[in-house]
């Protein structure tokens, strides 16, 4: 990298290229030969920056400069203005929403200021097709260390005092694993990574595989040599196919570089490394699901024991960890295990990396250490709520957590606290939640997703789950009794207390959660056939002010359904009966005569 | 051993028990749905998916599934406190929500596992009300699936896979709709269903029945135009008494022929005759390839496979057409008494094939799919016209208000009334090679046998093998009960690995005394050792005991076919193997 003067790294996440990142890649780099810069500028395409919001982002170096929003007609000007002549376009700077001033680079960004990037070390740094870029910052060094300096016990122990844990949402010691799977007997074993990240709105995983695959491929071959496993299985989704693709492109040049295959770095040591595509069931990410899926079996768990660690694939002990959790991997062995047990909370060592998303000003991905407060998250990185509302609540641990409020959010945050609050780490979605949220909405929410996740095999996930939906949307209809709320708690603990695997042991949590945060939402929709937030339609009434009613008939000649009665200069009505509660006269209304009752 | 406490009982036990075990040795029984263990097969089926039989163990996070959870030392466990019970019922009220509740008219009513534990546990009403999960039903010639009642327990995919591996069962769709179907919810005639009928045998709800043939018999023998004749294979004798309370094992023949009649058939006759003819066939052929083979005839087919047993014909046509020339070519007693009936018998009678219904009581579901092939019929006529499961049999014998516990015993009908105590054991898994071997005995060595008893070709292992000495020449002979050691002998034979001369096979473990249409069992495999030792006791106490003594199989060939294997045997008792391993055509 040494030969050019400057560097343009264009985000080649999947969010930016649905924003035209490629094309913006291609117009840089022919503005860049058209100027004959060839031998000075490089222009590379990375993984993601993580500030989704504002992409797609183009970040200069070494001045740290982040353009956001950039349109391929851009390049022009950003070539013309800051490679050329050294000023920075100031129009596509972030604005940093509170004093309204362009920020000239990334260090001085708030989404970033509180962030610690391990896990996305490499994102946005580094072309993730060019393994020498991953070389160059220390890639393969971890590797090369634990071969040749360290015992398989030896980097077992380094990860069991670093105190890593389970990035997937489960969140067991890390090195704990490796160990159990390295003290079993076989004639071969396996590594196998967990990637079917199946939150709604989570990333994490795809963003790392994007945009630093090589960490992975490092890592898993590290764990190979631990346990002792010379063949290692990317459990993928098939939905995610430029992770898939770079993950090829990577396992190819490792392989080239002899960093997979036999005797890796002069030993005797060999891995090899395989892919396999899921087909996007939420279920496959627990992991004796995620084994059989493998095995081309119906995807659904069984019952432990046997752990994956005692008999896995094919029967073979298997360690299987995420990919987040591997991409720390290599970092601990490079930094020592010390350092990284620095960083976090007590129980939890290390950074976490969110999903942030819903009703928040900086919708992306951050990574943050362990012990981070909600109010951190949300309000200094997430930039706030959405149009100046207020607060309500923040989900995490995606469908299967809890919705905590105002009253967690100076909770430091990490596995164990998380779960003290009723809700969970899981893999790391974060969903902000403002005022015109209905929480019995959301809860239900969750459940649909439930419901369609759950493979069938045990009864209360099967049927319980469906229940729970059927009587949280009987409340969002206003037909729901004080009956059903005994009901609905009665079945969310039967259903955490009796189901097989983990999806059913956590997926009452919305509703449980938002029962014991939001109790007097649920009253307002049984007993007041409310709802406060005004989101369930079928509580909703538009009425017509007498009053204010002109009889322009501009309502009535815009509902769809002839819900609208009253002659012209007349007084309008609004047949409830007949009314859809599409909101269309209430949009039209110049007279603010309609409104929602 | 280690110590553990149940319901405050201490007890010690082996590691490895499963709580569920351990509280059994102890009095406690925990009640268990989708969990069905074959001890006698070493079967088990516990994919701890129905959640009725949670415990409580003392420092677990949640409840434990008794079936599938083991001991601990130490291990605290409580099996009926507060929470498991509400547990157990809100679990067991989930599943009935998604169950329709037409048990009065169901066809497993009285016999449904569900049905049980409904009763047991109390339940009264059904909190939890909510949609209920639909599919399209699927009658085959001899199964019909209404998976509307399917509890997900999955030990019809686990009969059907694990110990057939047949394969045509298994879980389809997700979630809420998630049910146990052949692939693409295809109906099981598109399927390779042999229709052994083990899916049945082990449904504990109405999901998997029977197609129920009692209505067409009822009303042939209300028609006088018709002479109506009844045929009961060997198994069914020594089960029947099951269903009217009986202990497994008790011998009801007489009985079973005295309600038959008062039902009013108007011949009650045995397949057990069939039985004797099938061995003068098939003892015949076998004795014809193994002299070949011995003479050094390099052409001849060795082994040489039986083919008795319809489930097994449809599993090899599916499954190993290229083999289509090994098994014997004799027809199934059931169908050479068919054929007999319908010809040798109609002409006796007088009467037109079209006037005589011949009815089959069988211990088998693919009997009903064989009677209805098209080979087995004569210008549309079939020669059985119906064949009824045994559980069918106590149906109709409970709605002609039989009492059948006090019945005297009477005797079957002549002439194809009479049997051996050889054509007895063909009920059993050993039984059709042992009966071939005292034939075959005295006809290749032309010596009497003394000894009849092969007790080297009795028993419940799997797969069996066994040495027959014909007087010097030493007689191979293989036998496997249950299609996928069936497999493992056809694959061996593929392979060339084979050095058996013959090979028995049935489809169903046990043979036909634990066929898909016999009184069901609900796991309970002491249930099918009491049929089997049931069924070599009767033939103890034959007096005829080989099935060439019988005395009017020797008069049919004197009047009628002259020798086994001739042309007309060949015509009546013989028949050709299909290949149907490509999928039948789609005609939804």
């Amino acid at each position: 990298m040494t030969q050019f003067k400057m560097h343009l790294l264009v985000c080649g996440g999947t969010g930016c290229r649905a924003s035209e990142s490629e094309t913006l890649f291609l117009s840089l780099k022919k503005e860049v030969s058209e100027k004959g810069l060839e031998s000075e500028v490089q222009v590379i395409t990375t993984g993601c920056f993580g500030f989704c919001e504002k992409g797609p982002i183009v970040k200069v170096m070494p001045d740290n400069t982040f353009y956001t929003q950039v349109k391929p007609e851009d390049a022009i000007e950003i070539i013309a203005e800051h490679v050329i002549k050294g000023r920075k376009v100031n129009r596509l700077l972030y604005v940093n929403p509170e004093t309204e001033q362009h920020v000239s680079d990334s260090k001085h960004m708030g989404f970033y200021r509180k962030q610690l990037r391990i896990a996305l070390r490499n994102c946005g740094f580094i072309d993730p097709e060019n393994i020498e870029e991953y070389i160059s910052r220390d890639g393969y060094a971890a590797l090369a260390k634990c071969l040749t300096e360290m015992t398989p016990a030896q980097v077992i122990e380094e990860m069991k005092k670093s105190g890593l844990r389970g990035r997937g949402g489960g969140g067991f010691p890390t090195g704990l694993k490796w160990e159990i799977t390295s003290k079993s007997q076989a004639d071969q074993k396996y590594v196998v990574c967990n990637a079917d990240e199946g939150d709604p709105g989570a990333f994490m995983d795809r963003s790392i595989l994007e945009g630093d695959p090589h960490s992975v491929i490092e890592a898993m071959a590290i764990c190979g040599y631990c346990i002792g496993a010379t063949k290692g299985v990317v459990y993928i989704r098939a939905e995610y196919p430029l992770a898939v693709e770079r993950l090829k492109i990577a396992m190819k040049q490792a392989s080239e570089f002899g960093l997979l295959g036999k005797n890796i770095f002069g030993t005797d040591f060999e891995f090899e490394i395989d892919i396999r595509y899921g087909a996007g069931a939420f279920v496959c990410g627990e992991e004796t699901a995620l084994i059989h899926s493998m095995e081309g079996l119906r995807g659904e768990p069984t019952i432990k024991p046997p752990f994956p660690s005692v008999s896995g694939y094919l029967e073979k002990p298997t360690n299987v960890n995420n990919v987040e959790t591997f991409a720390n991997v290599p970092v601990i062995i490079n930094k020592g295990a010390a350092w990284f047990a620095s960083i976090g909370s007590e129980k939890s060592k290390g950074t976490k990396v969110f999903a942030l998303a819903g009703k928040i000003n900086n919708v992306g991905l951050i990574e943050v250490p362990m012990g981070t407060t909600l109010r951190d998250i949300i309000f200094e990185i997430g930039g706030g709520i959405k149009d100046g509302k207020k607060f309500k609540a923040v989900q995490t641990g995606g469908p299967s957590g809890g919705c905590l409020t105002e009253k967690h959010l100076d909770i430091a945050i990490d596995f164990d606290s998380l779960t003290a609050a009723g809700s969970m780490m899981g893999s790391g979605g974060m969903i902000v939640m403002d005022e015109d949220d209905c929480m019995v909405s959301i809860a239900k929410f969750y459940l649909d997703f439930t419901v369609e996740e759950s493979c069938g095999k045990c009864a209360p996930c099967r049927i319980g789950n469906k229940r729970l939906n059927e009587m949280l949307e009987k409340i969002c209809e206003g037909k729901g009794t004080m009956k059903d709320l005994d009901l609905l708690r009665n079945l969310s603990y039967v259903i955490k207390d009796t189901s097989l695997c983990g999806l059913g042991q956590t997926s009452p949590n919305p509703v449980l959660s938002t029962m014991e945060n939001f109790y007097p939402e649920y009253l307002a929709h049984i007993v007041d056939h409310k709802c406060p937030s005004g989101q369930c339609k079928a509580l909703l009434q538009y009425v017509i002010e007498a009053e204010n009613c002109v009889g322009c008939t501009a309502c009535a000649r815009n509902c769809p359904v002839n819900a609208i009665s009253g002659e012209r200069k007349g007084i309008h009505v609004i047949d409830q009966a007949t009314c859809i509660k599409c909101g269309a006269c209430l949009e039209k209304c110049k007279f603010n005569a309609v409104f929602i009752k | 051993m280690i110590n553990i406490k149940i319901d405050n009982k201490e007890i010690k036990v082996a590691p490895g028990t499963t709580v569920l075990d351990a509280a059994k040795s102890v009095g406690i029984k925990i009640p268990t749905l989708c969990y069905l263990h074959l001890h006698d097969f070493d079967i088990t089926n516990k994919p701890a998916g129905c959640r009725i039989c949670v415990v409580e163990v003392k420092g677990r996070r949640n409840l434990a599934p008794a079936c599938a959870t083991d001991c601990f030392e130490g291990m605290e466990v409580n099996t009926h406190n507060i929470r498991v019970l509400n547990s157990r019922k809100t679990v067991l009220e989930l599943i009935l929500s998604d169950h329709p509740t037409d048990c009065l008219i169901c066809p497993k009513s009285g016999s449904c596992e569900l049905q049980t534990l409904a009763q047991d546990m109390g339940i009264r009403q059904i909190e939890y009300q909510g949609e209920q999960s639909h599919y399209k039903e699927d009658t085959s010639p001899a199964i019909i699936r209404d998976v509307d009642k399917c509890i997900m327990c999955r030990r019809c995919e686990m009969m059907c896979n694990d110990v057939q591996t047949v394969g045509v069962l298994s879980a389809v769709n997700r979630g809420f709709m998630s049910v146990v179907a052949p692939a693409f919810e295809m109906n099981l005639d598109h399927s390779t269903c042999t229709y052994c009928g083990q899916c049945v045998a082990v449904c504990p709800t109405g999901a998997l029945t029977e197609v129920d043939h009692t209505n067409q018999v009822i009303r042939a023998l209300a028609d006088p135009s018709k002479t109506v004749i009844v045929q009961t294979a060997p198994a069914v004798r020594v089960a029947l008494g099951e269903e009217f309370g009986m202990d497994a094992g008790s011998i009801v023949t007489g009985k079973m022929v005295t309600a038959l009649r008062q039902l009013g058939f108007d011949y009650v006759f045995d397949t057990d005759f069939a039985a004797d003819l099938t061995i003068l066939e098939e003892g015949t052929e076998l004795l014809d390839r193994i002299t070949r083979h011995l003479k050094g005839d390099k052409t001849v087919k060795l082994p040489i496979l039986t083919s008795c047993c319809p489930g097994w014909v449809n599993f090899f046509e599916h499954q190993f057409p290229e083999m289509n020339d090994i098994p014997s070519t004799a027809r199934s007693p059931q169908q050479m008494f068919g054929a007999i009936a319908k010809t040798y018998f109609a002409e006796k009678l007088g009467i037109k094939r079209e006037n005589l219904v011949v009815v089959s009581i069988m211990p088998c579901l693919a009997k009903k799919y064989e009677c209805q092939r098209d080979e087995f019929e004569t210008n549309g006529n079939p020669d059985v016209d119906f064949a009824v499961s045994t559980r069918e049999l106590a149906h109709l014998i409970k709605q002609a208000n039989i009492d059948f516990n006090i019945l005297p015993d009477e005797d079957f009908d002549r002439p194809m009334g009479e049997s051996t105590g050889a054509a007895v054991i063909f009920g059993t898994t050993g039984g059709v090679i042992e009966a071939a071997a005292r034939t075959a005995y005295e006809i290749f060595t032309g010596k009497n046998l003394e000894k009849v008893d092969f007790k080297q070709l009795r028993g419940m292992e799997w797969i069996r093998h066994a040495e027959v000495d014909f007087d010097g020449t030493p007689i191979r002979i293989g036998i496997a009960h249950g299609l996928g050691n069936a497999r493992k002998l056809l694959q061996d034979i593929k392979d060339g690995k084979s050095d058996f001369h013959a090979i028995e096979i049935m489809a169903c473990p046990g043979g036909c005394i634990g066929g898909g249409g016999q009184p069901l069992h609900h796991g309970d495999t002491s249930i099918l050792m009491s049929r089997q030792k049931a069924l070599y006791t009767e033939d103890t106490h034959k007096t005829l005991r080989k099935s060439h003594e019988n005395p009017y199989i020797q008069q049919l060939y004197a009047d009628f076919l002259g020798k086994p294997m001739s042309e007309k045997a060949h015509h009546l008792l013989h028949t050709h193997y299909f290949d149907k391993s490509k999928p039948a055509e789609i005609s939804e």
